[in-house]
């Protein structure tokens, strides 16, 4: 008797839970993480976790590789056949939102009052999209350089002007220990460029577009800040301090640590090789050239698709991985900057006193987003070209004047792009 | 200043291998680098770049970036995702473009002449200019199938094989080598009661081994390297080529070696398949001048 019973019981329960599981509604994700080992672990682990932590939504994962994800998406797009949850990069979601590819998160804002300002993807007032990590650029170096030059250590709270870094330039180029004093990372193309090369523009008080309307980049990209920025960026060249645009990418990876480069402009993803080459390697706050030091933000972040027909459910999911548990294992597994002080603090290299803390600091003290708007994805390319041609030694006035000329004429071409 | 006169055949011999070799060299050489960067950790590989070293199997020497590229990616499945589509594509488009070669040349209809006219002059059209519109189209075609009648080809093997079955470079082909196979054949199997089939099928077909080899090489090396179509037809791993395969390994420190590792793994089909159809590739070259 007692037999029968415990089999009804279990049958009974069973019923129940394959009730459950049939229960849940199936919600798609694509993702960008393909080939990193890691990174895929993690988020399958997130949606794992999800799927098991409750019994309305059970999301599958379809990762792609980085390079082909941005077309992939615009394609399914195009074909109508576009996943529930969408992962974008920062300054790429304007673009997707003004295009219908994404619709508003639904998500309370106090469970991002503590993210990084970075991290937020907000498009006409609303919030698209939300980011478990941020990345950050610092000036790179080692103690052992700013001794050998008499220079000081520049903080977050007092950097470097503008005439120190270029004073600091000129010692390592007069010392004629590296093969060059400062090391952009021209080798790098794409958006590298307006990530980490903007913020010196902005710095200096310019801009790739006039952030007050986004209707043109005329008096901003062309006007004396930028053209005393463009003047400078093409004395890195001419004054012999910089390796120009056919720097080898293998320099470009290898070249600091390979006692190359006195400084080197790079990002916290190539900090560990840095401090596992140097026991004397400092991460120092970008210079100021004006108008407050600067650095570029917003990272790859989750939001929901267009045509998705369960947004509340997006949501649910991407509230859940926006946990600090998360957020600290994307930062352990790939060195990213994890989005909330509490999940660095569960860090090993972001928490206090940690090797990587700075690029939270960094990230919090200077970080701007790039400009926020569906333009972006074409000022990016024509601000790349010329930061290039400028650096190749073409005019720069005529240069900036040319870049104005085309950014306008895309704006116009888009009737504004909905600003 | 030595003279090369038409009896020094020795040394006219010398020079024409001397510069045999110095071509072969220019067109094997990459290959050779491939290979041997695929056995050499990055930092190695990165470093002898400089040097004669990068052609070498020399230093620290080992099979790591393969077991790490099969950590990485599912080669294996890539790999059989391309041959199935490659090859079944190969083949259907060899049936399809020889019929089509024949009926342009052998059998007589109205607007035959300016039907080959319009299909030679796709040739000139890029395909990036009609991917979006095949891409809508496919996205809104019905397919038959275990499911019963569904909408829409993306993620599948069929929607990466039958837009590229149809070829106006094959069927250039086919009607090129055809106008040069001797008329009075197809003349007598007709006396002899031969309907068209039969001549296509039994008289045609078993003459045309060059042209079907130069037509299948250049059909295979045209699918098997195919990126755009795929990276936007297929979101899922499950179907993906070797082609967008390559880009799991371009990660923001992209290891070399194990790129190197992929790249020698996927050309090996390559290879196979061109060796295999090497003479009749080279026989069809001669006897019709196309040079892919």
């Amino acid at each position: 008797m007692k037999l029968r019973y415990l089999v009804a019981c279990t049958a009974a329960a069973q019923t129940l839970t394959i009730g459950a599981a049939f229960a849940q509604t199936p919600l798609t994700m694509w993702y960008h993480g393909a080939g990193n080992e890691v990174e895929s672990a993690i988020i399958n682990q997130i949606v794992a976790d999800f799927n098991a932590s409750q019994s309305d939504w059970s999301v599958s994962l379809e990762s792609f590789p980085q390079g082909a994800y941005n077309d992939s998406v615009v394609a399914a797009a195009l074909a109508g056949n576009l996943p529930d949850i969408l992962d974008v990069d920062g300054p790429v979601m304007p673009n997707w939102a003004w295009a219908g590819y994404m619709q508003p998160l639904p998500l309370d804002e106090a469970v991002i009052a503590d993210f990084l300002p970075g991290t937020k993807g907000y498009w006409d007032g609303q919030l698209y999209s939300i980011g478990l990590w941020d990345a950050a650029v610092a000036l790179v170096t080692r103690q052992s350089t700013l001794d050998t030059l008499g220079l000081r250590t520049p903080t977050l709270a007092e950097p470097w002007s503008g005439e120190e870094f270029m004073a600091a330039l000129d010692a390592a180029k007069a010392a004629g220990n590296w093969d060059y004093a400062f090391d952009p990372g021209m080798a790098w193309t794409g958006e590298w460029y307006p990530y980490a090369f903007s913020p010196f523009l902005q710095s200096f008080g310019g801009d790739i577009v006039d952030r007050s309307t986004y209707q043109s980049a005329d008096g901003v990209l062309n006007g004396d800040a930028a053209m005393a920025f463009g003047e400078w960026w093409q004395s890195l060249f001419t004054g012999g301090f910089a390796p120009g645009t056919s720097q080898d990418p293998a320099a470009r990876d290898n070249g600091f640590i390979e006692g190359r480069y006195a400084f080197s402009w790079n990002g916290n993803w190539a900090a560990l090789n840095a401090l596992n080459a140097f026991d004397d390697t400092l991460f120092l706050p970008a210079p100021d050239f004006g108008n407050g030091p600067k650095i570029g933000a917003a990272s790859w972040q989750f939001g929901v698709s267009g045509t998705s027909q369960h947004p509340e459910g997006a949501a649910a999911f991407i509230e859940f991985a926006l946990q600090d548990e998360y957020l600290a294992a994307f930062s352990n597994g790939i060195g990213l900057i994890p989005a909330t002080a509490s999940a660095a603090a569960m860090t090993e290299n972001y928490a206090e006193g940690g090797a990587m803390a700075v690029f939270f600091a960094l990230s919090e003290a200077q970080a701007l987003v790039r400009p926020v708007t569906p333009g972006y994805v074409v000022q990016a390319k024509v601000f790349e070209k010329a930061l290039a041609d400028i650096a190749n030694g073409a005019d720069v006035a005529d240069t900036l004047d040319a870049a104005v000329d085309e950014i306008d004429a895309d704006i116009a071409r888009n009737s504004g792009y909905g600003h | 200043m030595a003279v090369i006169s038409p009896d020094n055949h020795g040394l006219r011999l010398a020079v024409r291998y001397a510069v045999l070799v110095l071509i072969a060299i220019i067109f094997v050489f990459p290959l050779v680098f491939m290979v041997m960067s695929s056995l050499k950790p990055d930092q190695q590989l990165l470093a002898d770049t400089s040097s004669l070293r990068a052609f070498l199997p020399v230093g620290d020497v080992s099979l790591n970036n393969y077991s790490k590229a099969f950590q990485r990616a599912p080669i294996g499945l890539f790999v059989f995702n391309s041959v199935l589509v490659t090859g079944l594509t190969v083949l259907l488009c060899l049936l399809v473009c020889s019929m089509a070669g024949f009926a342009f040349v052998y059998l007589n209809w109205r607007g035959r002449d300016l039907f080959l006219s319009v299909i030679l002059a796709t040739l000139i059209v890029p395909f990036e200019t009609i991917a979006i519109p095949l891409l809508l189209l496919v996205s809104k075609l019905p397919w038959i199938g275990w499911e019963g009648v569904t909408i829409g080809w993306l993620n599948s093997y069929r929607v990466q094989i039958i837009p590229w079955i149809a070829d106006a470079l094959t069927i250039f082909l086919f009607v090129q080598y055809f106008k040069g196979l001797p008329r009075e054949l197809i003349e007598a199997a007709r006396v002899e009661g031969a309907t068209w089939f039969q001549i296509y099928w039994r008289v045609v077909m078993p003459l045309s081994g060059p042209v079907l080899a130069t037509a299948a090489i250049l059909k295979f090396l045209v699918m098997y390297n195919q990126y755009l179509w795929p990276l936007i037809v297929v979101q899922q791993e499950q179907y993906r080529p070797v082609m967008v395969g390559l880009q799991y390994f371009f990660q923001l420190n992209i290891a070399w070696g194990e790129v190197m590792a992929y790249l020698t793994m996927i050309t090996v089909p390559v290879l196979a398949f061109y060796l295999a159809l090497q003479r009749a590739f080279i026989a069809s070259i001669a006897s019709t001048g196309v040079k892919g």
